[in-house]
Formats: structure tokens, sequence, C-alpha cells
């Protein structure tokens, strides 16, 4: 498989994972902002920093409410990480690749982005905010089914399931993250251990987790038991090793994959060794940070090995 | 009411359907009849059907827009068939081959010893003019000679009925993977017809293609490594660049993809390391195909291409030069080359070209500057044309002018009367012009496609057959007439 082709499936699939996984963002956080008293409101400044979009924001807005961050996070052209441009990005690695992967892929890809470009403005909205989100995040499960289900199991499957795993690992840290910057604003006012909760369960739901965390784990909803499954897990689809353990399985496929199996394996073995009873806020945002950059360093030694050099 | 070709009138052109009043020609009256057998919503219904399958199939042409970047539209298509009697039609296979072998012995001559110029048939100042003559190609003989190894050619039917060659296209021609798509169309929407009719396939050119390519690679492995260039994606080709690659089950790579190495081979770079490259089928213009070689600023090509062919490292198609046989000047000049280097006469015409720089021919196309069409030598697509007949006085006195001054530049020609077919237009059938283009692929045999192209200005009265300015397309039939 040439060496382009395997990158534009790689970023198609992470594309399309991000388009997702910022409307869970947008989501969760929205609901926190719903769910918490008034003081102790999240705010929407932070997802600007957890998506690393500081410098963009600025020059483009003034001030980080929530109209404006939404908008700069769905419907933005000049935001390359906002829902839109990342349906735009994943639809033009898919036309380089079209022969590869599944007609039907292809032109439910094509569908979600005309819906994600037609509805952006009424996600801006309080009252079109849900069902457009959830328009978002069942379109890029549906792409998803498809290719599972129709995807021959050559390279192109391994680098599809790479990109995804990679990026929805990549994600969750960053919705998790959501959480933990809020508080380090936050005081420890009397109602803080409810609201904590009601917080975690909403992180759990924004990652379609709780009810799997209710059957599994069965302790009340806290800090250090979420973050344990969120990261830990072995099952849970969108937990941080358990993407990281799919992302492996499919590089092991590949040939030449010691250096980037080895990069990853140190990844994972930081995040198997993490114990979360110890870890205040401040140090939880420092270990995310840390996770973030390993899956950047697996991103690298995978650029190095199999796609083109830029 | 069922269609009424009664009121149908190509007025002073030929039709290739009907040959008078509602007289259908012998080897179209099984398709006349069977519109005759149609009322006006079931022809609209095919087309209709025939536009839809278009678009599931994915057959799209690529356009640049401001607002919205490239865009494909769906590739039109208009359901009535032209059809040519197969016995006309292997007159005019003869007289392709034998163009393009005098054509590709002509070029090879231009970069080797210009022998057709040493003896006076080819003037050396039309050369010194050439815009396409690559200097890079001097002393070069690709295998067997062939430079041109595949040349799309466009032939119109005149009034008198004669099909004449219009223009050669000996550098990246396209249209091929639409002529293939309009066939599977129309088997979709009119699958009746071919139990009347058997038009000669045509879906043999993917394999006929990737056979000339192989026989292109200097290497001897059995499966030899094709691979077709493609300037990318904003390319408005680009649907046949991936069309052609997957039918032939060849990688379609882009510049970067490929690198030449200090053993002067060509290797695609894969996630599994880099494959050695055997024939490349480039559809890139020369000037962008190597940085080292061309254009500097080039970023679609390959630096050390041409290092590489010239080696003989790798096969290119068409060869890098090819294009200074299409060019305006050296056109005219095709029947004197058929001429010297085959000692035969052209099996089809050329349309009557006038050049300015020889006396006589001058002093006719000043004498009737307002019956002919004045083409300078180096522009294309249209620039810098005067058609006299629609020209004003001042417009023809003012390129009596350029032509005295710059003779060698300017070529006339008489105005073309294009033949006609019956195309859709809403619920009728009316006379549209039509051109059409055959593909010629020379390797270690020369072939011609079946029929070809066939291009339709959809536009009233228009002549314009280009895709991007209203031009759609028709399925075209080789049909048996004997017996017909």
């Amino acid at each position: 498989m040439l060496s382009r082709v395997a990158e534009a499936t790689y970023w198609a699939s992470r594309y399309i994972e991000r388009a997702e996984n910022t409307a869970r963002l947008v989501r969760v956080n929205y609901h926190l902002l719903l769910d918490s008293p008034k003081g102790v409101s999240p705010g929407w400044q932070p997802l600007i920093q957890i998506l690393g979009l500081e410098t963009q924001f600025n020059k483009q807005f003034k001030a980080a409410n929530e109209r404006n961050v939404v908008r700069c996070l769905i419907g933005d052209l000049n935001n390359p990480n906002s829902i839109v441009s990342c349906l735009k990005s994943a639809r033009e690695n898919y036309r380089t690749i079209r022969e590869i992967v599944p007609r039907s892929g292809w032109e439910k890809l094509n569908e979600l982005f005309l819906f994600a470009k037609e509805n952006a403005q009424s996600g801006i909205t309080q009252r079109g905010r849900d069902d457009f989100l959830e328009g978002i995040i069942s379109g890029s499960e549906l792409i998803n089914g498809l290719l599972s289900a129709n995807m021959y199991r050559d390279e192109a499957w391994h680098f599809t399931r790479i990109g995804r795993n990679l990026e929805r690992a990549d994600m969750t840290t960053r919705i998790i993250d959501v959480r933990s910057v809020d508080m380090l604003e936050a005081d420890d006012a009397y109602e803080s251990r409810t609201i904590e909760s009601v917080e975690w369960i909403s992180i759990l739901k924004s990652l379609s987790s709780y009810y799997n965390y209710r059957r599994e784990v069965q302790v009340r909803v806290s800090k250090t038991p979420v973050l344990e499954f969120l990261f830990q897990d072995q099952q849970l689809p969108r937990s941080v090793l358990h993407c990281l353990f799919l992302v492996g399985q499919s590089v092991s496929q590949l040939a030449n994959n010691e250096q980037p199996l080895n990069t990853l394996e140190q990844l994972q073995n930081r995040i198997s060794r993490q114990n979360f009873e110890k870890l205040d806020q401040e140090k939880l945002h420092r270990f995310i940070d840390a996770i973030q950059l390993g899956i950047i360093g697996f991103h690298s030694s995978l650029q190095k090995q199999y796609f083109l050099p830029s | 009411m069922s269609i009424d070709l009664s009121d149908y009138d190509p007025g002073p052109f030929f039709d290739e359907t009907l040959a008078g009043k509602n007289r259908a020609r012998g080897y179209c009256k099984k398709l006349v009849n069977q519109f005759r057998k149609m009322d006006d919503e079931e022809l609209a219904a095919r087309q209709a059907s025939a536009d839809i399958a278009i678009k599931e199939m994915g057959i799209t042409f690529t356009v640049y827009s401001e607002e919205e970047g490239n865009i494909d539209r769906n590739w039109p298509f208009d359901i009535c068939p032209r059809i040519i009697p197969l016995s006309e039609w292997e007159k005019i296979e003869q007289g392709l081959k034998q163009r393009v072998q005098a054509l590709n012995m002509f070029i090879n001559d231009l970069y080797n010893e210009q022998k057709i110029i040493k003896d006076k048939v080819f003037p050396k100042e039309v050369l010194a003019e050439s815009k396409n003559f690559r200097k890079q190609c001097i002393g070069i003989k690709p295998v067997r000679g062939v430079w041109a190894h595949i040349c799309g050619s466009d032939l119109v039917r005149d009034t008198d009925g004669v099909m004449y060659v219009l223009e050669d296209n000996l550098r990246v021609p396209s249209g091929v993977s639409y002529m293939l798509e309009n066939r599977q169309v129309t088997k979709r929407v009119f699958p009746e017809l071919f139990e009347s009719y058997s038009p000669l396939p045509v879906d043999d050119y993917p394999t006929l293609l990737h056979d000339m390519l192989a026989s292109i690679s200097p290497s001897r492995k059995k499966r030899p490594e094709v691979v077709v260039l493609t300037p990318g994606i904003f390319n408005s080709a680009y649907f046949e660049h991936a069309y052609l690659a997957h039918q032939m089950g060849a990688e379609l790579v882009e510049g970067r993809d490929l690198f030449v190495d200090k053993d002067d081979c060509v290797y695609m770079r894969t996630v599994k390391g880099p494959q050695r490259v055997d024939a490349i089928y480039r559809r890139i213009d020369d000037e962008f195909i190597d940085p080292e070689a061309f254009r500097k600023d080039s970023t679609l090509g390959v630096p050390g291409l041409m290092r590489a062919w010239k080696k003989g490292n790798v096969g290119l198609a068409n060869a890098p030069g090819s294009g200074v046989a299409d060019d305006k000047v050296v056109y005219a000049f095709v029947p004197d080359i058929i001429r010297y280097y085959l000692d035969e006469e052209p099996g089809i015409p050329n349309v009557p070209t006038y050049r300015c720089m020889y006396e006589d021919e001058r002093k006719y196309v000043i004498a009737n500057i307002d019956k002919l069409v004045i083409k300078p030598a180096n522009e294309s697509g249209g620039y810098g044309m005067l058609i006299g007949p629609r020209a004003s006085k001042e417009e023809r006195d003012t390129f009596v002018k350029l032509i005295k001054r710059n003779p060698r530049n300017y070529i006339a020609q008489p105005t073309l009367g294009i033949s006609t077919v019956p195309t859709v237009v809403g619920t009728k059938l009316e006379p549209r012009h039509v051109d059409l283009r055959p593909f010629i692929l020379s390797g270690k045999q020369v072939s011609v496609t079946t029929g070809g192209l066939t291009r339709v200005a959809l536009r009233k009265g228009s002549l314009v057959v280009n895709s991007s300015q209203g031009g759609g397309s028709k399925d075209t039939w080789i049909v048996q007439d004997k017996g017909n």
C-alpha cells in the first residue's frame, strides 16, 4: 500500500472520530452547565484550552462566551478542528482513496458533511444544539459501523482502525480534562460532593459509558473509580487503554512495526501504572498532558515508519 | 403521443442518424423505430434514469468554482447513441493507425536524425518555433521508437459527409473513461436495443492499455509494476485517472509517492518500504513531470524522472516531447508526413489547411479571409482566432496585417458544418452537433478503440462540445451494416 494512501486513510478516520468527539465534548460541557448551580459554572473557556485552540480562537473572537466557543467548535471553517472542518478534511482525504474504502462509507461521509454544513447555524443555538450534536455522533457511528462491517482486513483497514482508536484515546483524555480544568477554579463549596458526582456522571454519559460503569464498577460515581474506568478498563470501548490495545492489534499486522510498537508499549505501561487515588486536579491535568504527548509521540513513530516524509 | 421525427430538421448539416426527412439511415432504422415506439414521457423518463445511473455510478468530472473550491459534476450524457457502420469504421481505423504510426516516426526522427528536415519535406523554421519541442529529449530512442503511446484524435464530419481529422492530441488526451462508462449506462437504460443490435464491445480498453504499458517496461519481470501518475484530486480528469488505475489494477500515484534513487531507478513509497516502478502512465504535462529537467517550481512531478527514463530504467507513456507533433502548423504537414515515412496516401483527410508561410497559400487566405477560420500556431483553447464569416471588416483587416507581419504563425481553414445526431431535449429529439475522439494505443501493436468518445454540443446551434462549456456525450456504436 502506498504511504500516501495509508496516511490519507489514517487521517480520514481520525478526522471523523475527532468530529464525533468534539460533538461529545460540547455536549458534556453544555450539560454540565445546565446541571451546575449558579456560581460553580464550568464556563466555556476550558474547551478552547483543552483542544489547544487558544491562538486560533483569540485571533477571531474577543470573549470566550458560550456563543463564540460553540460557534468556533461547530461550524467555523477558520478553525481546522471544528466539526465542519474535520468532516471537510475527512472528505478531502477520502476523495483520494475512494477506490479503497467501501462506496457506502464515502456516501455517508458526504451526507454527514452536508448535514453538518447545513445545520451548523442551528447547532449554535441552545434549542438546536442537541439535535445537531446527536446527528454528528450518530452519523460518525454509522460510518464506523459500515466500515467495520464491509472493509477487507488489509492494510487500509488497519490504518483506519489505528486512526480511529488513537483519536478516540486522545479525545477521551480531553473530555476528562474538561473536569480537571474546571475544578482548578472551583472552591470547596458545601455542595461540591454532589456536584462532583453529577459532573462525573455527565462525563461518563458523554462517553456513552455511564451504564457500563453502573454495571461493572457498581460503586458510587466519584473521581478515582471513574478515572480508573476511563483510563484503564480493558473492556470499555472508549477507555484509553482499550483504544490503545486496538491500535496495537492493528500495528502488529503491519510490516516493520518494531519502533511504533515499542513507543506504544511505553505509553500503555505509563497508563497501567498510574495510581489515581493520589492525583489532585493539578496532577491529573499534568498526567493527561503527558498521555497526550505520548500519543503525539506514537503518531510521529507511525509517520516516520509508514507515511510520506513531510 | 409517440416520438415523431417528422419535424426533425438538421438543416444543411449531415445527420448521422437520418438520411432525409423522417427517413432513417439503413443501419439506424431499428434505433429510430425504437424511438417511434416511445411516447414523450417515456423518452424523458429514460433520460432521467440515465442521469440517475450516472449519479449512482459516480461518473463525474471536476470543475473549479470560487465558492466551493473543486466540485465534482455529474457527467452529462445523452441516451441516443451515435451509430457508425462497421464498413466505414474499418477504413477510419486503418487511417488512424497509419496516421499515428507516421506521427511516431516523425517524432522519433525530429529527436534523432531529422531526416525529414534534411530532405526539405518539413521546414526547420517550423520546428524552431515549436513550443512543444523538448531539447532535453534529443538523442533519445524509446523502445520501438514509439513516443505517443496513447493518442486521441478528434474527427468531425463535414456537410459533404466526409470524416476529417481536426486535431491529434499526443500529450495527455482524456475522455476514454467516459467512453467506457457511457456504454455501461446505455446498457442499463436501453437494454432492449442490445437485443436488436450487437454493437461491438468497447470494454477491452483497460486490458489493452495495461498490456501496452507492460510492453514499454524495461524489466523482464512477469508482472511489471505499472502505475498511473496523476496531478491529484484537483485535476479536472482525476476521475479518469482513478478509473483507469482501478480498471487496470495499477496503483494511482502522485509525484510525491515516487522518487528516483541513486541507482537512477524509480521507486514508490509504500508502507512496506520502497518498491520499484517499471512503467508510468503519466497524466501530468511535460513541463511538470521533473523539476530537475523542466520547470523547477513544479511540485507535481518527480525529481530525476527524466534521468531514469533516459537511462532506460523506466517506461514513460507518453514520452516527454511527444507534443511536438500536436501543434497547429505541424498538423498542416501531416499528409506530407504520412507520404514521406510510409509512402502511402492518407486514409483520413485533414481539414484543408492553408499555411500562411507559403506565398501562394497566404495569397489565397488573404483573398478569402471572409470564408476562413484563422488560427495562430502557438495558441490553444480558441485564443487569438478569427472566424472570418462572423468577423467585421476591421477585424479582418487587422488579421491580414498580423498574417503579413508574421506569416509563419498563422494557418487558415474553411469553416466546417459538423454533423448532427438526434439528442433528447426535454421530451423531444433535436439535432445537435457532435465530434468523435477515438483513442489509438501504440505498443508492440497498434490498436484503436472501437468507436471512441462522441461529444455533443447540448446547446442549440452550438459547436462547442467541451464538457466544461455545456458539452455532453453519447455512447458510440460500431455496428455490422452488411445485410442491413
